[in-house]
């Protein structure tokens, strides 16, 4: 069982947590992943290692409440326990030997990014860091973003906050303004990252996306998080999640998001009807 | 006097057509009376040629004949003094091809029917007796870690345990048993058996850590580090294998592992599961052994109304146990023998759709010494499924050995051990099971287990 210490909103939809896990924490790095339950019947997911305090021994989570297992995970507060909580998993992001990278995060996958960008920096490399949100009210980490980034560049689909647009827009502005790039490491929905690694090829820079497919065990055993990079079967829990995104077939990544749509929809409902159905009858 | 019936006890089974639509266990087990009766079927002969069948030789005569005094509890005490998973045994062994294949009632007629009455004195022993404690075991204070808690892990840890040390199974999932929780059936491997023998471990003294990932969590020298004087990997299969036929990313298509993991580990099969699987109305599964069989049998236990199996060889060649054959086309699966895919063809929103095949026929035989399948011209065809399960085996999982120095891997990935013992390229690091063999069956892997137990010890006497 592993406690959480620490339990805070960031936006009405994004969750943090900061889980004890000693073990995990002493090993974990930038762009690994946990696999946790909540409980005895609950499903296995991959989460994104956000940051972690190896003094103290936690790894902070970040999570959107998306379907049944986050808003299981979100019913959880400071000190109570996730029944469990396996890793650190997959390769770590390669973040040594570059001179200036940009990196690119997407809605909740700024939780994945920003890990990523403060191991560049720790590292040595100017960190340029793009972040995008649908609008002002999900806005997550930026006061983290800004201190280990040399320039952030804020967007929103609406121009709530920051400056309109998609993270693209912004990437090929600073591009042609004449910033040179190692490498942009792109992190956040499957399209953002198929768009990204679109421009970038055009533009010639080495790209890293992030893989985040559906998992079962998370440890080289089932095989559903297969993707095609390069022609070539691959598999996220072990291979990944980083890969080159100018190889991802991104299409065929989307499609295989979307295998269990249809069902977690259909569940979704039933629960929030019978929700409401508790309400009526107490009403 | 023996009782030189030609035949076996019959073992009573669930009627094909009800246990086709459910998850509960198939064979139902031998009576007291079947059990004493079948056991009086052996002969006891001098010689003890099913013992030599038996991977953990177990005192086979000497058992049977103490169940046919009616003294069940001391038929256990004599199986459980070489196996730590009778009531696994008992369920799962291919006794057909190990111990029951050297019987020698088997010349004339149908063998002693040995792994019924494993299972009959597994079962016994767990309806009427507690579990053994560990109060005669004298520690020795040394540590073995075990990784790994499928059937190698599981046999090694209770030998070990047995003999004095204090053994920790570090296990990569949420709960205890590797394939025999994943990958085995419900309906031929109830989980309570499988939880009940590691209750038993438990007992021993034997500790349990799950969540652990050897080669992630901690790697195989920090457990040195940890103050284990010797290291048994049962790390299991692996990765799944695919054909590279086109169509194998489509949603709809699983390996077996996904498909079975879904189904056993998560309970897909039970109606308020959080765990989603698709409930496919035509499945084809792909291979020829027993996971094929399980995953059939669950997707047509599932609801499909068509599930076929697709192998590329003849019945004859068929790996699977012939009981889980028989079992399967009792349920109603079709068998596609000599038949091959050559591509999964999808829809619109590319979910499987169909499959194309072509029919093959045999030709010389191969290395393996079986006739090699060879592909009809013109006889391609497109069978119409939903769901496409591939069962075609393993690839070494990389984990460990891209984590541990000096652990020598042969060209498929699998870890090479020196000899029968386990030992391996890395001094007190000895492997068994899977992880070594690449895909087998449960009890090969115990007897890799106990061998390594058996190394163990002598090495950590001597050291």
């Amino acid at each position: 069982m592993f406690r959480i210490v620490r339990k805070k909103s960031l936006n009405p939809t994004v969750t943090l947590m900061e889980v004890e896990a000693p073990l995990i924490a002493k090993r974990a790095k930038a762009g690994q992943f946990i696999i946790l339950r909540t409980d005895e019947e609950g499903e296995r997911i991959p989460l994104t290692i956000a940051d972690y305090d190896r003094e103290n021994g936690t790894i902070t989570i970040i999570f959107q409440i998306v379907g049944a297992t986050t808003e299981r995970l979100n019913t959880l507060n400071e000190g109570d326990f996730i029944c469990d909580f396996a890793g650190p998993l997959g390769k770590a992001s390669e973040v040594e030997g570059f001179k200036k990278v940009a990196v690119i995060g997407g809605g909740v996958g700024c939780a994945i990014a920003y890990p990523t960008a403060k191991a560049l920096r720790e590292n040595g490399a100017e960190v340029h860091s793009v972040i995008g949100f649908r609008n002002r009210d999900l806005v997550i980490l930026e006061d983290e973003f800004n201190a280990v980034s040399d320039k952030v560049v804020m967007m929103t689909d609406d121009g709530s906050y920051g400056k309109k647009g998609l993270v693209t827009d912004a990437l090929r502005e600073l591009v042609e303004s004449g910033e040179k790039y190692d490498e942009v490491i792109a992190i956040g929905p499957l399209v953002m990252m198929k768009f990204v690694a679109k421009l970038t090829k055009e533009l010639g820079i080495k790209t890293v996306v992030s893989m985040n497919p559906i998992m079962i065990d998370g440890t080289g055993m089932c095989g559903g998080c297969r993707l095609t990079v390069g022609g070539e079967m691959k598999f996220a829990c072990v291979d990944g999640p980083d890969f080159d995104g100018h190889q991802v077939d991104f299409d065929e990544a989307i499609r295989r998001a979307s295998m269990y749509r249809e069902t977690e929809r259909k569940r979704h409902e039933e629960t929030c009807n019978l929700f409401k159905k508790g309400g009526a009858d107490n009403a | 006097m023996p009782n030189m019936s030609p035949k076996k006890n019959e073992m009573p089974v669930q009627d094909p057509n009800v246990r086709n639509k459910n998850f509960d266990e198939v064979a139902l087990g031998y009576t007291k009376e079947q059990a004493m009766d079948e056991a009086k079927r052996c002969l006891n002969c001098k010689h003890k040629p099913c013992v030599s069948g038996c991977p953990v030789q177990i005192d086979i005569p000497t058992f049977i004949s103490k169940v046919a005094d009616g003294d069940f509890e001391g038929a256990y005490d004599v199986i459980y003094a070489s196996s730590s998973l009778p009531a696994v045994c008992g369920r799962v062994c291919p006794q057909e091809t190990q111990c029951e294949s050297k019987c020698v009632r088997g010349i004339k007629g149908e063998p002693v029917a040995i792994g019924r009455l494993e299972r009959f004195v597994a079962d016994y022993h767990m309806k009427n007796a507690a579990n053994k404690a560990n109060a005669d075991i004298q520690k020795n204070g040394k540590k073995v870690a075990i990784i790994g808690s499928g059937p190698a892990g599981l046999t090694c840890a209770g030998d070990l345990a047995k003999l004095g040390y204090d053994v920790t199974i570090f296990e990569a999932l949420h709960v205890a048993g590797g394939v025999l929780v994943y990958g085995i059936p419900e309906f031929r491997l109830p989980k309570d058996i499988v939880r009940n023998e590691i209750e038993n471990l438990k007992n021993l003294g034997v500790e349990f850590v799950t969540n652990a990932v050897v080669g992630r969590t901690m790697t195989i020298d920090e457990l040195f580090e940890m103050g284990f004087e010797s290291v048994f990997i049962g790390s299991g299969a692996g990765l799944p294998r695919f054909m590279k036929i086109p169509g194998e990313n489509l949603n709809g298509v699983y390996s077996a592992n996904e498909f079975l993991t879904r189904i056993n580990l998560m309970k897909a099969y039970k109606e308020d599961s959080q765990t989603p699987i698709l409930r496919a109305k035509k499945v084809a599964v792909v291979g020829g052994g027993n996971v094929a069989m399980d995953a059939a049998r669950c997707a047509k236990r599932l609801g499909a109304d068509e599930t076929y199996i697709v192998y590329r060889r003849s019945m004859d060649e068929m790996p699977a146990r012939r009981e889980e054959v028989e079992h399967a086309e009792e349920e109603g699966i079709i068998f596609l023998t000599l038949n091959n895919p050559v591509e999964i063809l999808g829809n619109d929103d590319m979910f499987v759709k169909g499959m194309k095949c072509v029919k093959m026929e045999l030709g010389e035989p191969d290395e393996s010494g079986r006739r090699s399948p060879v592909e009809i011209e013109g006889s391609e065809y497109i069978l119409d499924v939903d769901a496409v399960v591939m069962s075609i085996g393993t690839s070494p999982n990389p984990l460990i050995r891209s984590t541990t120095e000096g652990l020598e891997t042969d060209r498929r990935g699998c870890i090479v051990t020196r000899d029968e013992s386990g030992l391996t390229s890395r001094e007190g690091v000895y492997a068994g099971g899977d992880a070594v063999t690449g895909a087998a069956t449960v009890i090969l892997a115990m007897g890799a287990g106990k061998n390594a137990a058996k190394a163990i010890d002598e090495y950590l006497k001597n050291k």
